[in-house]
């Protein structure tokens, strides 16, 4: 049940990206770049996908299981760290660059462009450098 | 800056992120976990250790969905205009970033954002002010793709 589910979630994610637009990296672009003409559609998917988010949240707040009988894992931590803060400002630099994210990136990847193939390849060797770098804490 | 009228997209932008929602939501009812991509695929790859055939799953339905989005209408455009040396550059700090900032848009803005946690405002917040940034610097200032 975990898999399927997951699959679907999955399926949903995407095709919620594509039709939001937000699959394509040229739009997401257009709203990074404030500087040309500025698209907001960006800002109006958060909206839509947080309208909806905040319901489920609240929903589940005190649900001791998921509908699959495992807990459920809503992430504790509550620190805001110079490590939570630098990772973010280099993951917005390389989404400003390409107008890729981890999910329109899959999305691209699985329509097999190869511009899509080389971002992500070099998003998993970014993933890979980081669970190796030396002295971790 | 100007609005772009002419592409600015408002319902199929909310109606797409309304499915963004229902998919985190689908995650978070049915199995208990955050809709967060950089963490599912960072612990596919095996960190932590464990549980990753959910992760998979998850993983093939969005490399699936544009074929299962065709079923049903014509693809959208996807325009990826920055050049192999810029893509290399920017997926390694995605990848890198994300990892170290514990989330991406997924997972701190649409999911952290809805259960109000002040640790993702702080991570989406600073994602997106270098977004901006980077965005007017490579675009604008050094003349990658755009």
């Amino acid at each position: 049940m975990s898999k399927l589910s997951a699959l679907l979630s999955g399926l949903v994610f995407g095709i919620g990206l594509l039709v939001s637009g937000m699959a394509n990296p040229a739009k997401v672009l257009g709203f990074l770049d404030l500087a040309g003409r500025w698209d907001p559609s960006l800002m109006l998917v958060m909206g839509g996908a947080i309208a909806v988010g905040l319901v489920s949240f609240a929903l589940v707040k005190n649900w001791p299981r998921a509908l699959n009988g495992q807990p459920m894992q809503i992430p504790g931590n509550r620190q805001i760290d110079r490590r939570l803060i630098v990772g973010s400002l280099m993951f917005g630099v390389g989404w400003g660059i390409a107008g890729f994210c981890p999910g329109p990136a899959l999305v691209a990847l699985g329509l097999a462009l190869p511009k899509a193939l080389v971002f992500v390849a070099a998003m998993l060797a970014g993933m890979l450098l980081f669970q190796w770098r030396p002295g971790k804490s | 800056m100007t609005i772009d009228w002419l592409d600015f997209t408002p319902w199929s932008a909310l109606a797409g992120g309304a499915l963004i929602g229902l998919a985190a939501t689908l995650m978070l009812v049915l199995i208990g976990r955050i809709a967060g991509i950089s963490g599912i695929l960072g612990g596919a790859l095996g960190f932590p250790r464990g549980d990753s055939a959910w992760r998979w799953a998850f993983v093939a339905g969005l490399l699936l969905s544009p074929w299962v989005f065709r079923l049903a209408h014509p693809l959208p455009p996807v325009r990826i205009d920055a050049g192999y040396a810029s893509l290399i550059v920017a997926g390694l700090l995605v990848g890198y970033g994300t990892r170290l900032g514990s989330g991406c848009t997924s997972g701190h803005g649409v999911c952290g954002l809805s259960r109000l946690s002040p640790r993702s405002l702080a991570a989406t917040l600073s994602f997106m002010a270098a977004g901006f940034v980077a965005a007017y610097v490579a675009h604008h200032l050094l003349g990658v793709g755009s």
